[in-house]
């Protein structure tokens, strides 16, 4: 099940926990993997750990020429684009009533208005193919709304009305468009967090326990597998039963 | 040059599964071909992979039928 052998990837956000956890599951069902992300050298370390079918693209989201002809390059590398994950995102919190546009702009451009370039890009060749996978990483927040992260919110929120829209668009040619919108989940971002802070998120979480980053990476692992096939504009939670939606 | 027309014909028999006598030059995609917007896109990245051509999208919106995408073609290659 889940076999990905022959099938090539881009996943952007590839740096980070949710990212690499998403690579080395692809990767370790037979997909070849291009990894993205602003920081180089994490993602030369992932490569090597990956060993072969591992290339290393590093591209700034906000940069529209850069991210445009990101899906080139990484088709150029592979071959082809037949997964793309978009999970890179970045937060800028602030209290709405001191919330900067700067401080919106650059979030809904990283995490909203480059995958939607992205997507753009690599539908020619998944038009081509007849076979094409897109899974774009939400969030609860995006569903939820969360204090502090109204930029953040909204442009995951844009992400599920964009991927749906996009699903309707494409699935007669045997592309799916999907979401996965993680809960709290371990990583770098949430080490951050105090004692308190974490006892505050546990208490609203039935499973009584943050997720793991390979929980949500085999979300993604399935959505982008010939078995979900007919699965395409849907929104998969994996977030321990905090939001049941 | 002279082969345009029965190119690009090839291509919308082979995409749209219709009769050849029924592309004719006023021919719309849509409405006399059957085809849907979406297929409209892939006539054009078709055509843009046929001729060696790039067809920016304000003027793929202008190519309604037959007759025009002749016509564009015969003016870009």
């Amino acid at each position: 099940m889940f076999d990905l052998t022959g099938k090539s990837a881009l996943i952007t956000g590839a740096s980070g926990g949710i990212g690499g956890a998403i690579a080395k599951a692809l990767h370790g069902a037979g997909a070849t993997v291009a990894l993205s992300g602003t920081r180089e050298a994490p993602l030369q370390a992932l490569a090597e750990e990956l060993g072969s079918r591992a290339h290393v693209l590093p591209c700034d989201l906000g940069d529209a020429e850069a991210v445009t002809a990101l899906p080139k390059r990484a088709a150029e590398a592979m071959g082809a684009v037949d997964i793309l994950v978009n999970n890179a995102g970045i937060t800028r919190d602030n209290l709405f009533m001191r919330m900067s546009e700067d401080e919106w702009q650059q979030v809904l451009d990283v995490n909203l208005t480059a995958n939607f370039r992205l997507c753009k890009a690599v539908l020619r060749g998944m038009m081509k193919a007849r076979w094409g996978r897109i899974v774009n990483i939400s969030s609860i927040v995006g569903a939820t709304g969360n204090p502090g992260q109204g930029n953040y919110a909204a442009a995951k929120a844009g992400l599920v009305g964009m991927t749906k829209s996009l699903a309707y668009e494409v699935a007669s040619r045997g592309i799916t468009a999907n979401a996965v919108a993680p809960g709290f989940i371990e990583t770098a971002m949430t080490d951050k967090l105090n004692d308190e802070q974490k006892a505050a998120i546990m208490a609203q979480i039935p499973a009584g326990r943050m997720g793991h980053a390979e929980e949500i990476a085999a979300a993604v692992l399935y959505l982008a597998s010939p078995e979900a096939a007919y699965v395409t504009g849907a929104t998969l939670h994996v977030n321990g039963g905090m939001a049941m939606l | 040059m002279s082969d345009i027309p029965d190119r690009v014909r090839k291509i919308v028999v082979e995409h749209l599964g219709v009769e050849e006598d029924k592309v004719t030059e006023s021919a719309s995609f849509i409405d006399d071909l059957g085809a849907d917007s979406l297929d409209t896109v892939e006539l054009v990245m078709a055509f843009e992979e046929e001729f060696g051509i790039e067809i920016p999208d304000d003027a793929a919106e202008t190519i309604q039928t037959f007759g025009d995408a002749v016509k564009f073609i015969k003016e870009a290659s």
